[in-house]
């Protein structure tokens, strides 16, 4: 079974259609890349998947289950982790805090028992610390823990920002232009990690990426979006000789008169 | 300069990060709570002053400074916890251990009443919603005659505790150690909300409530939690000040008190539990200060000298130039000295420029 389907997915945003009937499963284990122009309806897919943007038509299944019925709230509860394309970090917070909210679908205290620091909280917290920690072991972030975020450099947030998804424990992460900011160094590092999460991880990988060197480096599968429809599925080879892949980055010959 | 070595990771959770700190605070409890027997009467009455404010502070610290929800509203919320404490001691007759426990979280219901229409508003809007709140507060009180005593008010019950009475002026040490105890209670469980995931979740909604989201934070509930929490501890503070003012009506809680406090936090240092303490002592002695300088000048220049409004002048003045100068209030003032003097000679002058933040999304939220 598959474990994320898409069947259908229609969004309007008032008379502008987002995403037209996409249909597309990612099957586990894999990893997914989405790419296409500017305005082609990946960020929008994206956050259909953690239920910002509600479909008008089509059906999301995680797992087996319908994740329209979800709140966006309950959708980390799932184990599905994501990155946000302009960085959404706890600015005032240093690292170590920001990946610590992470572990929020892992929290099993009660308030007033959080609010009286019970035992069982405590033990709670150390076995926090001790997953935040091996995120921090896997992204090499050990200088920078008690770092505030508003001081890091551009590069790192990108890295802490995938730490607090890899915190979470996701089945599936979705990343969102992971690559764009970063420079050559970053974006092969990136490459690594992205490989290295899904095969010590065990997580699935679906991401949204301009960088089609990248893409092809790390993906098993790539979905071409266009002015909101899929043009085009299947290697990153063959998406990107599609004709008409090459038509919507590049546009088609004009009529020679 | 210092370094710290970690070996486990309970070093991260506990309370005072090193021995040195947790013995400055022990050192600072000790002095607080031998005040009584250093102090008169007088000076005592403004210390117990200064600690119901701090109680108040640290009740709108939780929601402002922690979880960034702004509140112009939180005299009304004094206001219930003080009338609740009266009424219950007075008409059902429940002992003040009882009644104080009660008017907390009577106005911790209630706070999470006012929060669930409130919590589609942001920033401003919510802020104009809770003032609003505050006024409305004022003419409930006097509507509310049969239970209130509308305009005359009421009369604080005297307070038994194991057999001692406890009176603002009969035994001002009992009760300045009564606030004492308040006000630590309520800091240690103000510190341990902030190092659990109920107080990442409030620092997350604060920060970003789109990523909270993907994190799995019920951003509603959290809103609505912050709001109970915070009105629980503003109302033991309600409770104690109508001890402490010893008659109330309609005129003591105040749309103005509900503006200072939230002028005291941010000169205190938003985001601080020692922001709240900060943010106190300089209500408490900011009026003191005036007219002590009053009758320096009055001694000085004869006559009388009376400007009025030159409290509440200054207050905001204050205000002003903390926003512009030192937006993370006091506390922030002397956190950066302390880490000039730990890093000395190593301080830069750039250590502590705030950056702008790269493409900060504002379209979600």
């Amino acid at each position: 079974m598959s474990l994320l389907e898409v069947d259908g997915v229609t969004v309007r945003f008032g008379g502008v259609t987002a995403l037209e009937r996409v249909s597309f499963a990612v099957e586990p284990g894999e990893i997914f890349a989405i790419v296409g122009p500017n305005g082609a309806g990946k960020s929008t897919l994206f956050n259909v998947i953690s239920r910002i943007h509600e479909p008008e038509e089509g059906d999301l299944r995680f797992a087996g289950e319908n994740l329209l019925r979800l709140a966006p709230s309950e959708v980390a509860g799932l184990g599905i982790a994501r990155t946000f394309q302009n960085i959404e970090l706890f600015e005032h917070s240093s690292v170590l805090q920001n990946l610590l909210v992470g572990r929020h679908r892992h929290r099993r205290a009660s308030i007033p028992a959080q609010v009286f620091f019970a035992p069982a909280v405590r033990r709670e917290e150390v076995a926090h610390r001790a997953a935040v920690e091996q995120v921090i072991d896997f992204l090499d972030l050990q200088p920078y823990r008690d770092r505030t975020i508003a001081g890091l450099p551009y590069g790192l947030r990108k890295v802490v920002e995938v730490g607090r998804a890899l915190a979470i424990e996701p089945r599936m992460l979705l990343l969102d232009e992971p690559a764009s900011g970063l420079s050559a160094e970053e974006s092969g590092d990136l490459q690594f990690r992205i490989k290295d999460i899904r095969d010590r991880m065990g997580a699935t990988v679906l991401m949204v990426e301009h960088d089609m060197r990248l893409v092809s480096a790390v993906s098993d599968r790539v979905l071409a979006l266009a002015d909101g429809r899929v043009i085009a599925i299947g290697t990153p080879a063959a998406v990107q000789s599609h004709p008409k892949v090459i038509e919507a980055y590049l546009g088609t010959e004009a009529a020679v008169p | 300069m210092r370094t710290a070595l970690k070996t486990s990771y309970v070093q991260d959770i506990r309370l005072f990060p090193d021995v040195r700190r947790a013995l400055r605070y022990a050192v600072l409890l000790a002095l607080a709570a031998a005040l009584p027997l250093l102090l008169d009467d007088f000076l005592l009455g403004e210390a117990t002053n200064v600690l119901i404010w701090a109680i108040a502070g640290m009740g709108l610290m939780l929601l402002t400074g922690h979880a960034g929800q702004a509140s112009l509203g939180h005299a009304a919320f004094l206001a219930v916890g003080c009338y609740a404490n009266a009424i219950l001691m007075e008409r059902a007759g429940l002992p003040f251990a009882a009644s104080f426990l009660a008017a907390g979280v009577i106005t911790g219901l209630v706070g999470v009443l006012v929060a669930v229409p409130a919590l589609r508003l942001h920033g401003i809007y919510l802020a104009i919603a809770t003032l609003a709140l505050s006024i409305l507060t004022e003419d409930i009180i006097v509507l509310a005659e049969p239970w209130t005593g509308g305009v005359i008010g009421l009369v604080a019950p005297d307070i038994t505790i194991a057999g001692a009475e406890v009176d603002r002026y009969g035994s001002p040490g009992l009760f300045y150690w009564l606030c004492l105890a308040v006000a630590l209670i309520v800091t240690l469980g103000y510190r341990n909300v902030l190092r659990t995931p109920l107080g990442r979740a409030f620092v997350a909604i604060r920060d970003s409530e789109i990523s909270a989201q993907a994190m799995g934070i019920n951003v509603a509930m959290t809103k609505a939690l912050a709001f109970g929490l915070s009105c629980m501890v503003t109302g033991w503070a309600g409770a104690l000040m109508g001890h402490f003012f010893y008659t109330f009506n309609h005129e003591v809680f105040t749309v103005i008190i509900s503006i200072q406090l939230l002028v005291m936090i941010v000169i205190g240092g938003l985001g601080s539990i020692q922001g709240a303490y900060w943010g106190a002592l300089v209500v408490g002695v900011i009026p003191q200060a005036i007219n002590i300088a009053r009758d320096g000048a009055q001694a000085a220049f004869g006559g009388s000298v009376l400007i009025p409004g030159i409290e509440t002048g200054i207050f905001m003045t204050l205000l002003i130039v903390f926003i512009l100068f030192e937006p993370r209030g006091i506390h922030g003032r002397i956190e950066k000295w302390r880490i000039y003097v730990e890093l000395f000679p190593l301080c830069r002058r750039d250590m502590f420029r705030r950056q702008k933040s790269f493409l900060k999304t504002e379209r979600m939220r």
